[in-house]
């Protein structure tokens, strides 16, 4: 029996080495087999590794591992682990990876084969991300991660998928090199000498980081890990991107490689430079309160396509993620941790379903749908629930994690605390409307050609595991917050952090 | 040289420090002889004996790799043994080995003469080790105009092609040129460091320490730093730095692809195991002048490089200027490395991969090519992925690499010359450097796109455009070969190990 430590890499080992496998020529039958089971064991070792958590002790890494590569002189090894913030993003990872997998395996895409080696290389990647210890390998396995996503949108895209992909590839490589920057800033100037974080963390903590330095890296890496975030001007990449992208990629990108730059920032930037996100707090607050929320808000109404309207919906709520980073309060990034398993889940739902009605609609255009719920109505109940959790509606995760970033955020600023719930109102309306218009009122005439031609079926067993998957793990979290409240509080109140900028979290 | 310097010579057996060279020179003059006595249908094994003379020496070096032969410095100092230098041999060797193979698939087609090619490539790894290893201003420059002739030649190796002969014309009077200036800057440094009056000894005043003496103690003497600024313009060119890289879109696109894919990887690694060289010893004391001269001559050569390959449709010349690219990005190695040692060893690794990813592209791009190879476009990439999913994935991987893209070898490249220059503080060529990397993505990813995301501009209306025919496939070397690449380029972005414990010490 392997120990824990053992199970986190074979983790991460299992679908890069399925992987691996299948580019070795495996035939197709045993291929989807293979990665069937590679998307299904990284799911088992983390619900495992979720129940053998130390959660007292959430503030440490557990189930520690070091492996070198050959560069420990530079201070570069694989340190995998995990703590408080980085286990429910692990798992969110894997359960992320687990849907879209399974809705992959049975997509009937064209060169299913490479298609799943791809996913696989970047379900590894994600896993990885979330394990690592050490930032040089984080940023190296986001890398892993992001590759497959620009070749699946540039083969397997829809529309504009040439556009979309060069677009994708040049924003997100800008801004992972621009974080690659931050990150070696990071390493050199605080004199640890190693990208391990732990011993960064020691080694700021004692000899501290000058106000000037922190805040020149702190703008490196909120301009980077922004840009990967879709910061408000630089999200420009993030809905075309999802528009054209294949579901199951747009599943794993937005739902999960994006929090990369968010988890970056809690994991890397808070503690080791507060003065410089001191420094940054109300520009960020300012661009993500106004650009993201409102602008990208108001935009999003504007949409007639219903995979462009999510995908800006998902710019829009990162927007409530940067003001609860914003805040730098336990209580405020406590809150980002929640909503950003709450959100990668609702979206993977929504660009499943989406992509399930697209099937049956033969049209993302909202104007040529309507009254699919007569025809549908699993896939109805299923989208107006992936709707509900993505407002954030109590008894869905979302609803707590924007509710204490609201808190927090009424203690930094009441004015883009207004703004922020006047954001809520605008993606009830888009939300609402647009789930009205796909499956209620009168059937449009376009869709009636298509209903004629192609009578719709409702959501089959396919469809419906892995969207189940996802519904169960939003109301599991949704009425079980502290199942990821309570390691992530107590990692942020262990965090290196001078004390005086984090107030105690009492509400919950 | 004296009778007692030879006599003493033949003592102590040096010659035995230059076995490889002279394996290749001998291995060289025996292919011609070969060809000489043995029948015409046997002709087509000379080329696995050029091969395999190479194989034998690397296998050599590598064996004895770390291994003295007493004296450091050869010959009354004409050459010096150094593990750069090995290092420099061993790669070489490797490049010349797969310059060999890419020969193998293009001179066939092209219906050229065989033998001559395989000669002038040994004869020209073995100067190119020579020259890597040279301690003495005419040992440099007889080595290196031995690398550069051998070039005339093989650059124009298509006689029955314009462009190639154009290439091979272009080359000539441009590379004549830079030998022009390299000499007069030689000379000048000899005339700096021969005055009598300054304490100077004229009979060696070509010697690498006797110049590195003499500019130690006159730091501010204005004959030996125009010379030096000079030798670094000649060496420059080699390398492909701005504003010395006039020659090398055209160069690149006429010569057959073997001698590009050469080009490309040997003598530009050339110039950089003989600037290090220069910079760490020979002008360590000029480093005021040298850092500022550098540092511009990197920051101009990565924008040059990669706006000059945006635009590119033509494969070869898209190859060079990216090239230039890189010569700009090792030229941050080589500014860094004054400050923090280290980073000599970053350079290499970078030539490395950048060797590895090299041939790995000029390999498909050998195989995709008909029988007239400078025309190579990017829009015949179309398909490729699906008619040869290997070469294509061949390709995606070397091009990869070359853009930097994590989890491959040249990402760890990149990421090295990176963090070396962090340490040395050249946050203004850190910038350039971003700005440049994310640049070359966008050609990069074109070629990846014309390959793997099917025709992507639509064909004119009206006429109909010509099929291509497919491209050849693989023989079973090739395969083997191509493969060795790309798993090495991947293995190397994961596990450093065998790089760096012995280029990293």
């Amino acid at each position: 029996m392997p120990d824990n430590a053992q199970l986190l890499q074979l983790a991460i080992a299992t679908p890069l080495g399925a992987a691996l496998i299948i580019a070795c020529g495996l035939p197709k039958r045993f291929s989807t087999k293979l990665a069937a089971a590679a998307f299904t064991l990284p799911a088992l070792i983390a619900l495992w590794l979720w129940s053998q958590f130390p959660a007292e002790n959430a503030h440490q890494y557990a189930f520690l591992s070091t492996t070198y590569t050959g560069l420990a002189d530079f201070g570069i090894s694989l340190k995998l682990g995990l703590n408080g913030i980085a286990l429910p993003m692990f798992l969110l990872a894997a359960i992320v990876g687990l849907a879209a997998g399974y809705y992959a395996l049975r997509s009937g895409a064209e060169r299913l084969k490479l298609y799943l080696l791809l996913l696989l290389v970047m379900h590894g990647g994600l896993l990885g991300v979330f394990a690592s210890v050490d930032i040089f390998f984080f940023y190296f396995f986001h890398e892993l991660a992001l590759i497959p996503t620009f070749i699946m949108v540039g083969v397997w895209g829809g529309r504009d998928r040439h556009y979309a992909a060069m677009k994708l590839t040049i924003y997100l490589t800008a801004g992972a090199l621009l974080s690659l920057l931050g990150l070696i800033a990071l390493y050199v100037k605080s004199g640890a000498n190693s990208f391990d974080l732990i011993e960064l963390k020691d080694a700021i903590a004692a000899g501290g980081l000058r106000g000037s330095t922190q805040n020149w890296i702190g703008g490196l890496l909120l301009l980077g890990f922004g840009t990967l975030v879709s910061l408000w001007p630089l999200h420009t990449w993030a809905p075309l991107g999802y528009g054209a992208a294949p579901s199951s990629a747009a599943m794993l990108h937005a739902g999960v490689l994006k929090k990369f730059g968010l988890y970056g920032l809690i994991q890397i930037a808070l503690p080791l430079l507060p003065l410089g996100m001191q420094h940054w707090a109300w520009k960020l607050a300012l661009l993500a309160g106004l650009g993201n929320v409102l602008v990208v808000g108001f935009v999003t109404l504007a949409q007639r396509d219903l995979k462009q309207m999510i995908g800006y919906s998902s710019v829009m709520h990162m927007g409530y993620c940067f003001l609860g980073l914003a805040c730098l309060s336990t209580i405020g990034t406590g809150g980002v941790v929640l909503l950003m398993v709450a959100h990668g889940l609702s979206v993977a739902l929504l660009f499943l379903l989406a992509t399930s009605i697209h099937h049956r609609t033969h049209s993302f255009d909202l104007s040529e749908m309507g009254g699919l719920a007569q025809k549908t109505p699993v896939l109805a109940a299923f989208f107006v629930a992936a709707t509900m959790a993505s407002i954030g509606l109590p008894g869905f995760a979302n609803f707590w994690g924007e509710l204490t970033v609201f808190v927090a955020l009424w203690k930094f600023s009441p004015g883009l605390t207004a703004v922020a719930i006047a954001g809520v109102v605008i993606s009830a309306i888009y939300g609402l409307r647009a789930a009205a218009r796909v499956f209620f009122g009168p059937v449009s005439e376009q869709h009636q050609r298509v209903q004629a031609q192609h009578p719709p079926a409702d959501l089959d067993w396919r469809e419906k595991l892995p969207a189940l998957i996802l519904l169960a793990a939003l109301l599991f979290f949704g009425f079980y917050p502290k199942a990821i409240s309570q390691p992530v509080d107590q990692a942020l109140g262990y965090s290196a952090t001078p004390k005086a900028l984090f107030t105690p979290l009492k509400t919950r | 040289m004296s009778t007692e310097l030879l006599q003493a010579i033949a003592a102590s057996n040096e010659w035995w420090a230059l076995g490889p060279e002279l394996t290749l020179a001998c291995g060289a003059l025996a292919l011609l002889v070969i060809e000489l006595i043995s029948p015409k249908e046997q002709h087509r094994f000379i080329p696995h004996l050029a091969s395999m003379a190479l194989g034998v020496v690397l296998v050599g070096v590598v064996m004895n790799f770390g291994k003295t032969w007493g004296e450091e410095e050869l010959f009354g100092g004409l050459v010096r043994l150094s593990v750069p230098g090995q290092i420099a041999r061993i790669f070489f060797l490797l490049s010349s080995l797969l310059v060999c193979f890419l020969a193998t698939i293009c001179l066939p087609r092209a219906r050229a003469p065989r033998v001559e090619f395989y000669h002038i490539v040994l004869v020209v790894t073995a100067a190119l080790m020579l020259l890597a290893q040279s301690n003495h201003f005419v040992m440099f420059f007889v080595a290196l105009e031995t690398v550069t002739i051998g070039f005339y030649i093989l650059v124009s190796y298509y006689r029955e092609r314009v462009l190639s002969l154009e290439a091979g014309l272009k080359y000539l009077v441009l590379g004549a040129l830079s030998s022009a200036i390299l000499l007069f800057g030689i000379v000048l440094l000899y005339g700096a460091v021969g005055r009598v009056e300054q304490g100077g000894i004229v009979h060696t005043g070509f010697e690498y320490g006797t110049v590195l003496n003499f500019l130690r103690e006159n730091p501010d003497n204005f004959l030996a730093t125009a010379g030096a600024l000079l030798v670094i313009g000649g060496v420059a060119f080699k390398i492909g730095a701005f504003p010395f890289q006039i020659w090398v879109p055209d160069v690149y696109q006429g010569a057959p692809t073997p001698v590009t894919a050469f080009l490309a990887v040997s003598s530009k690694a050339a110039g950089f195991a003989v600037l290090l060289t220069l910079v760490h010893r020979v002008f360590s004391p000029l480093q005021a002048v040298l850092v500022p001269v550098l540092s511009l001559l990197a920051a101009t050569t990565i924008i040059f490089g990669n706006l000059a390959a945006l635009k590119q449709h033509n494969t070869k010349r898209l190859m060079g200027l990216s090239g230039v690219s890189h010569a700009g990005y090792l030229l941050i190695g080589v500014v860094a490395s004054l400050t923090v040692p280290w980073a000599a060893g970053a350079v290499w690794f970078y030539l490395f991969t950048y060797l590895l990813a090299s041939m790995a592209v000029f390999g498909v791009m050998a195989y995709v090519a008909g029988p007239d190879d400078s025309g190579e476009e990017l829009d015949h990439y179309g398909r490729l992925a699906r008619e040869r999913p290997f070469l294509g994935a061949v390709l995606a991987v070397g091009v990869g690499s070359l853009a930097g893209i994590p989890p491959l070898a040249g990402f760890m490249g990149k990421l090295l010359l990176f963090v070396a220059a962090f340490q040395a503080h050249l946050y203004g060529l850190l910038v350039v450097a971003v700005i440049g990397v994310v640049i070359s993505i966008f050609y990069y990813f074109g070629w990846i796109r014309a390959a793997w995301f099917e025709s992507w501009s639509p064909p004119a209306p009206g006429a109909v455009p010509a099929p291509r025919p497919l491209p050849a496939g693989p023989t079973f070397i090739g395969v083997i070969t191509l493969a060795a690449l790309t798993l090495a380029t991947v293995l190397l972005g994961f596990y450093q190990q065998p790089l760096t414990s012995w280029l990293l010490e």
